[in-house]
Order: structure tokens, then C-alpha cells, then sequence
């Protein structure tokens, strides 16, 4: 019964779809407050997919069907879920839709899928997912869910094409598998430190320097 | 001789943080100082050395391909490898919590110190990582296990080993917008390029 009236409640304080405060959760996560390089979440992945562009494309899109898709279900069923075994409530939902993307990229991308190869399958134990789902999903409605969702998941994307980007151009010397020196005409020796999961640490580390110089974030030590 | 070579490829050569990058979360959170980053190493080398294994045992005995032969012909042709993820899941969840309770009962200060760590275990990417590339490499049951020990090592080593240069970065001047996560990262490519020159290392 008492949940009876907070449904109706909820129902009353009805407010437009992109208010002010829904668009701030699509925007905070993109700069601000990003899931990577501010909230320290989905640091895996970031660092393993992201030596050419096309798989971190591929990855972002990953991420953003299961972020959006777990959310909208975790918050439907929010309040039925028993608080002791959410983790593992929550963690099914986020797998049975990462099965859902393993097999359509094995059906229709079999190359890249292969090339992901484990990391589809570890978007289950991407932080960003989890971590999103137990501090916003389960305590809001669908919709503001989907959106901070959404925002997360895209300022994930950001990053590592970010970092996909400097680490192909410098790596291989090319973009999208376009080999882009040799199209202007120089001749490139591609960096293979870059290639490695280490290059990738250091481009992501000297992109939160970049960023926090900008917005003047400072952490404590 | 396969069984050390695997043990030593896994903790230095194919190391989960420096060579993979897997259970970085957990791995930038704690290395704030050795004592916990000890605490969780152990308990994430308990968790990989027991649930590499056992996932090994379900998936060839019951979701490959013709692994449910065992009941009878009728379910020769099953192949319920979609199922893989899902499983491998909630052993590795069902096996932290496990880990919880005996960590709570037997050790309440290591309990408190790891606090919300010890339950994100499940989702250390590590772990679920390491079940993964057990199956597709060519392992059996001992070289698994072997193979999920080292791994836990591996990480373990690497943990404890940037905790103790954080400790120790705490008194050097680092430019303010680089300080915590910036500098950190820089550390760890830095150290995994140290962690290269094992590579192609057998005994």
C-alpha cells in the first residue's frame, strides 16, 4: 500500500522530459564529473581496447546499450529488489544484456567481435555499469536513470575515442585503419610503445593533467 | 616444468595489471597504502586461485559444447556456452561473499580496513578476466589452477609494489593538477614498461 502512494506521488511531480536537471545528468558526466577520468570507474577497459579506434567505437556503443538498457530494468524493479542480494540482481541484469551484445556482434561484426575478444564479455564487471546502477539506477525513476545512464556511458565513449585516437595516430600512424601520414606524404616510423596497454596509461594520465588544468581540479594527496 | 613455466609466465610475464590492465579500479583505489593493499591482494589471489578452477570444471563438464555427455546421448548435442557469462558470475559473486563472511569472523581489523572493497572483489575485472583467457588457452585442471594462483600473485605483487612508491610520492612535488590519478597513471605505464623486459622470460 505504501508503495502504492509513492508511485502516485512520483506521478503528480510530473516534469518536462529534457528539464534542466535532466540535462545536466546527461552533461556533468561529460566533462565535470566523467566516469574515467574524475569518478576512476571503467579504468580497464579504458586502457585495454582503445590501441585503434574501430574496436574502442565498437566498445563505446557496448557500453552505452547495456548502461541505458541495465538502467531502465534496474529502476523498473527497484523496489523490489531485497537489499541483501542486489549485487547479484544486478549483476544478472547487466549480463544478460552484455549476452545480448556478444551475440550480436558475433553474429554481424565477427572481426572486431574477435578482436574485443574477453573484453565484451568483462562490460559485466565494468565498474562504470555497476557503479552507476547502485548510486543512481536503484534510487530514481526510469526515465532520469536512462539519461544518467546515457550521459556516463557517452562520457565514457569520449574518452577512450580520445585516447584510441592519439594512440592509433601515434601508434600506428593512422586513423580508422587510414593510414594518414602517408596520405599527406610523410613517411611514419609508428611508435610501438604506444600500441602497448602502457601507452595507453601514460595518454590517459597526461589527459587528466590536460583536463584538470582546464576546469581546476585539484585532488588532495 | 609446464606447471612452474605457467606459474611464472602468469605472475610476471602475462601479470594482470601491467600486461592485461585488468582490476584497475580496485587497484588505483587501494594502493594508497601497503598495509591494505596486502589485505587485498591476498584476498583477490584467494578468490582467482579457487574460482579460475572451479569455473574451468563447469564449463568443460557442463556448458561446452558435448560437455553434458556425461548424463546420458540425449544431451551430447547441448551447447550451453551462452550461458558461460552468467555462471561464471555468480560462482565468482557467490565465492566473495563467502570470502567476506570468513574475513568478518576471523579478521575484523583487515574487515574494516578493506571496507567496501572486499565486496567489489566480484566486480574486479581480474577476476572474471582470469576465467576468460583460462578458456582460451589450451589448459587442464592442475595448469588452471596454477594459472589462477599466479595470476593473483601477479596482482598482489603489483599492487603492494605501486602502493610503496605512492607512499613514498607523498613527498615529492608533483605539479597540482597532475597529483592523484594523473601521476598515478604515468606510474603504472611506467612500471609496466619495467615489467617488459620479462617478456619472451621461460625457465
Amino acid at each position: 500500500m505504501a508503495e502504492n502512494t509513492a508511485t502516485i506521488s512520483e506521478v503528480k511531480e510530473k516534469e518536462p522530459l529534457l528539464s534542466k536537471k535532466n540535462r545536466k545528468l546527461v552533461t556533468d558526466p561529460l566533462d565535470g564529473n566523467n566516469p574515467i577520468t574524475v569518478q576512476v570507474l571503467g579504468i580497464c577497459s579504458a586502457l585495454a581496447i582503445t590501441a585503434q579506434m574501430k574496436p574502442a567505437l565498437v566498445m563505446g556503443i557496448a557500453v552505452i546499450f547495456v548502461m541505458c538498457c541495465s538502467s531502465v530494468v534496474t529502476s523498473l524493479i527497484r523496489h523490489t529488489i531485497p537489499g541483501s542480494i542486489r549485487i547479484v540482481v544486478q549483476l544478472a541484469v547487466v549480463a544478460t544484456f552484455v549476452i545480448i551484445v556478444n551475440e550480436i556482434l558475433l553474429a554481424f561484426v565477427y572481426d572486431v567481435a574477435k578482436n574485443l575478444g574477453a573484453f565484451i564479455g568483462l562490460i559485466i564487471t565494468n565498474c562504470i555499469v555497476m557503479g552507476r546502477l547502485e548510486a543512481f539506477a536503484m534510487g530514481n525513476k526510469p526515465w532520469p536513470s536512462f539519461l544518467d545512464a546515457f550521459g556516463n556511458a557517452l562520457g565514457y565513449a569520449v574518452i577512450i575515442l580520445i585516447v584510441a585516437f592519439f594512440r592509433e595516430l601515434l601508434g600506428a600512424g593512422s586513423i580508422f585503419g587510414i593510414k594518414v601520414f602517408e596520405a599527406i606524404g610523410f613517411a611514419y616510423q609508428g611508435n610501438g610503445l604506444m600500441l602497448l596497454p602502457a601507452g595507453a596509461s601514460i595518454v590517459l594520465g597526461l589527459l587528466i593533467w590536460l583536463q584538470r588544468s582546464l576546469n581546476g581540479y585539484v585532488e588532495e594527496a | 616444468m609446464d606447471l612452474i613455466n605457467i606459474g611464472i609466465r602468469s605472475i610476471f610475464v602475462d601479470n594482470m595489471i601491467f600486461a592485461y590492465f585488468l582490476g584497475m579500479c580496485s587497484f588505483l583505489a587501494v594502493s594508497k597504502n601497503v598495509k591494505t593493499a596486502v589485505g587485498l591482494g591476498v584476498a583477490v589471489t584467494f578468490v582467482l586461485a579457487l574460482t579460475v578452477p572451479l569455473n574451468w570444471l563447469i564449463y568443460n563438464y557442463a556448458l561446452k559444447k558435448g560437455a553434458l555427455a556425461w548424463i546420458g546421448p540425449d544431451f551430447a548435442a547441448l551447447d550451453l556456452s551462452f550461458l558461460m557469462l552468467i555462471i561464471f558470475i555468480s560462482v565468482i559473486s557467490a565465492f566473495v561473499q563467502l570470502l567476506e563472511m570468513l574475513i568478518e569472523k576471523f579478521s575484523p581489523a583487515l574487515y574494516g580496513a578493506l571496507g567496501i572493497f572486499l565486496p567489489l572483489i566480484a566486480v574486479n575485472c581480474s577476476i572474471l578476466g582470469g576465467a576468460l583467457f583460462m578458456l582460451g588457452r589450451p589448459y587442464g585442471l592442475a595448469e588452471a589452477t596454477v594459472f589462477g594462483l599466479g595470476s593473483g600473485i601477479g596482482w598482489l605483487l603489483a599492487v603492494v609494489s605501486l602502493a610503496a612508491i605512492r607512499e613514498k610520492l607523498k613527498y615529492s612535488n608533483v605539479p597540482a593538477p597532475l597529483r592523484g590519478l594523473g601521476i598515478t597513471f604515468i606510474l603504472v605505464g611506467l612500471m609496466s614498461f619495467g615489467f617488459l623486459s620479462f617478456l619472451g622470460f621461460t625457465l
